[in-house]
């Protein structure tokens, strides 16, 4: 399960949406390894500049990972956009996803209004988690 | 000497949980294969079966990747900070 706040989850349609005709991606921060309230969000560039990939900027990803831990937190997820695909990983994502403890959150921009879902992948083995949006 | 290297959560499981640890050598790759003898199971995700630096993780001396310095010869000195950070990509293609 992952909480996140209703302003933060509108921050991240804001982005995806503004992202295309790419997909988006961006990093989320959390106070430890797996912990399921998300407390940071950091946008970042895809640098495949495309609309069926994504590539995190490596360099956002390091100033993201540095204000998280000036913070005491640590970068616990990634974010991105499917333009044309349902919120659910493909075989590219499970393929590379880096880190059995972070939260693979996808964001389906194919039908008139996002949707977002949450996994966990590890081993190849794709879990999806709740999601709770707090009012805030 | 002594420098601090910052993992990311996927190393840490390796390194007893830690989020930096210390690591001794005078270059990148003196680093890394200090690195790899303290903390076995970490070697493969940081090189290669050739001794280089694996394609899906990322190296930086401060705020320089080393891939745009001179790779596994890039120097480090004292004060330096080594951030290890993995590749994230993926995509619906």
């Amino acid at each position: 399960m992952i909480r996140i706040t209703e302003n933060r989850l509108t921050a991240i349609f804001a982005h995806c949406l503004s992202g295309l005709p790419y997909e988006a991606c961006g990093l989320i921060s959390a106070k430890d390894p797996g912990s399921e309230d998300i407390l940071g969000w950091y946008p970042t560039e895809n640098v495949a500049n495309s609309a069926r990939y994504y590539t995190i900027d490596p360099k956002g990803y390091l100033m993201a990972d540095k204000d998280a831990e000036s913070r005491g937190e640590a970068i616990v997820g990634v974010v991105h956009s499917h333009t044309h695909s349902d919120p659910y990983p493909s075989p590219t994502d499970v393929l590379q996803a880096p880190d059995s403890t972070w939260h693979y959150i996808i964001v389906s921009l194919r039908h008139t209004f996002p949707m977002l879902r949450s996994f966990r992948i590890e081993s190849g083995n794709i879990q999806e988690e709740r999601v709770v949006v707090i009012k805030k | 000497m002594t420098i601090d290297v910052r993992l990311p959560t996927v190393l840490r499981q390796h390194a007893g949980g830690q989020a930096i640890v210390q690591a001794e050598g005078s270059s990148i790759g003196e680093v890394l294969v200090d690195l790899s003898r303290q903390f076995p199971t970490m070697s493969d995700q940081l090189l290669t079966e050739k001794g280089e630096l694996h394609k899906f993780v990322n190296v930086y001396v401060n705020d320089d990747d080393v891939r745009y310095l001179d790779k596994l010869d890039t120097k480090v000195e004292d004060g330096d900070v080594v951030s290890i950070l993995p590749a994230v990509a993926g995509g619906d293609g």
